[in-house]
């Protein structure tokens, strides 16, 4: 059906404008920490200045941020392997297997999805202390993969129902073992639903910063608690902070740039197909 | 399929026992938590035992309730409005137009980025002195609106965050399936002489209503969820005009160090929560359709 040209155009300025609307808050952090302190705390409407490095300079050489860069990359990183792993093999278990306790399992599995990570803040500091994993970052992974493999699961349960069953049965009766299907007949079909996983669990691990905050000392810090600490009761180090800001949000903008189809996919997988 | 036991606990007990160690035994401790008196820093052996006292206290103290009034308010306000804007925006929006790809892409941004980052970018438009809002708003002759420093305010910029953050997300469920409908329904609706308003109402949403329900549900259980932006945008204040429960429960245990009173706080937080997706998982159980 052809549309008129007036609601064409009219159809593209709002999509512009909404577009606008998206992306002024984040284009506020990176502007600003390009800002001179000055210009932070006046004229927030003059939108022409001359950039400055400056407070990325005086973040980087913040002590030990090297350490924090490190730390969030490893946790990054170390999690959402563990997760993509740990999650493939269990939604490929649920969905292909029948067994007693199934049921049971799915459903936990979806419950835990909603808990709070405030709820998980205070007894999971406990148990880490009794453990002696507090301020270590596998404490920190372990705790990660837990809350990231519910969704992780769920999410790959729906890619794993649409490889057809047929093809790695015709593998077993060519003579695979269960566990040649699995990694060579249904692993790289599912490469697109573990894409749209691993941004998801490395958004999580990434970004976080509340059981960080409580679970890391001054050695195992994340980039988003070192930022977090830039906030004090005398004010916010408005210049510093938003560097660190733009340093924490470079990552995920990047990866929502090169695969938003597989997230955009993942997000509405599970509802408007089922 | 059939597969031996081995089989199939290979396959899922790494997940299962990571899950039960590090996310579910923590909520029963929570639990057990709520009926001990204990601060942080001192040795578990010396927590007492007090039975509900905590509860009772949690429940006589008035904050308890404000911050549950407050995260009430917060996940009905911010929900109502994205679910409204988002629908209302798919529908507008639903003909498919050239780039549009690149739209959605720039649409999921809010929700990617740091929730730290979101709450810094609000933090500094919403500042009185030097905020891009005010500013802005002082271009339409409205000056000095103290934001962050107003209760009613200081919400509704909590507010206005989350829906910046997540009307993307309904908007793009809503496109996903208003574009999953089947177009000859609505064409023979128009035949029929359904006016524009008809075709909405009486056809394109009861036939998306299945994905609306699952949208609201998910919306409203991370609305519950929310604690990053606040705790960066206005750390509950002013006094404690947007602490919401996340919030509260953190401060009492972190910052008050009464690890009791807030555990019990939280399994309060956890019954709100457990009741709605109860309430999900009798609208859809994305596994129920399972073999």
């Amino acid at each position: 059906m052809k549309r008129s040209v007036p609601l064409v155009i009219t159809h593209y300025t709002m999509l512009v404008l909404l577009a606008m609307l998206c992306l002024a808050p984040i284009l506020v952090i990176f502007a600003t920490s390009m800002r001179q302190q000055v210009q932070i705390f006046s004229e927030p409407l003059n939108f022409i200045f001359m950039p400055t490095l400056e407070n990325y300079r005086a973040v980087l050489q913040e002590d030990k941020l090297d350490v924090y860069l490190k730390n969030s990359l490893f946790v990054g990183i170390v999690s959402t392997l563990i997760t993509l792993t740990l999650g493939c093999m269990a939604a490929y278990g649920l969905a292909r297997f029948q067994f007693f306790g199934r049921k049971t399992v799915a459903y936990t599995t979806l419950l835990l999805r909603t808990v709070p990570l405030a709820v998980l803040a205070i007894p999971v500091f406990v148990i880490w202390n009794q453990w002696g994993i507090v301020n270590s970052l596998w404490g920190l992974i372990l705790l990660y993969v837990a809350v990231n493999l519910p969704f992780t699961i769920w999410l790959l349960y729906g890619f794993v129902l649409q490889v057809p069953q047929e093809l790695e049965e015709a593998a077993a009766i060519d003579g695979c073992g269960p566990f040649r299907v699995f990694t060579s007949v249904f692993l790289p079909l599912m490469a697109p639903g573990l894409a749209a996983a691993s941004i998801f669990t490395f958004r999580i691990a990434w970004n976080e910063f509340i059981l960080a905050l409580v679970l890391t000392d001054r050695h195992t810090r994340t980039l988003p608690v070192a930022a977090s600490l830039f906030i004090t009761d005398m004010g916010v180090d408005w210049g510093k902070v938003m560097a660190m800001g733009s340093l924490i949000a470079i990552p995920p903008l990047i990866f929502t740039f090169i695969a938003a189809r597989q997230i955009i996919g993942g997000l509405t997988a599970g509802a408007v197909k089922g | 399929m059939r597969a031996s036991r081995f089989t199939i606990a290979v396959y899922l007990a790494p997940a299962i026992l990571v899950m039960a160690a590090a996310c579910l035994y923590p909520v029963f401790t929570a639990f057990q938590l709520a009926g001990y008196k204990w601060e942080m820093g001192t040795p578990w052996e010396s927590a007492q035992w007090v039975g509900l006292n905590n509860f009772i206290s949690a429940f006589q103290n008035e904050q308890v309730w404000s911050s549950l009034w407050t995260t009430l308010l917060f996940a009905g306000v911010c929900v109502a409005a994205e679910m409204v804007l988002g629908i209302a925006l798919a529908l507008a929006l639903e003909h498919p137009v050239r780039g549009m790809s690149v739209f959605r892409t720039i649409f999921i941004l809010p929700m990617m980025i740091a929730p730290i980052a979101v709450g810094l970018a609000w933090r500094y438009m919403f500042d009185a002195q030097f905020g891009l809002i005010n500013a802005a708003l002082g271009l339409v002759g409205i000056k000095g609106l103290t934001w962050l420093a107003d209760p009613t305010l200081a919400f509704i910029a909590i507010v206005i965050a989350d829906i910046w953050q997540w009307t993307p997300f309904v908007f793009i469920m809503m496109l996903a399936a208003l574009a999953s409908v089947d177009r000859a329904v609505i064409e023979a609706a128009r035949i029929d002489g359904a006016r524009w308003w008809q075709q909405i109402f009486l056809v394109k949403l009861p036939m998306i209503m299945h994905v609306i329900a699952i949208t609201l549900m998910m919306r409203l259980i991370d609305a519950f969820r929310v604690l990053e932006v606040v705790y960066v945008l206005t750390f509950g204040g002013p006094g404690n005009s947007t602490e919401i429960l996340a919030l509260h429960i953190y401060k009492t245990a972190f910052v008050g160090q009464q690890m009791g009173v807030a555990a019990a706080v939280s399994v309060l937080l956890l019954v709100v929560v457990a009741a709605l997706s109860w309430a999900a998982l009798r609208l859809s159980n994305p596994m129920k359709d399972a073999r």
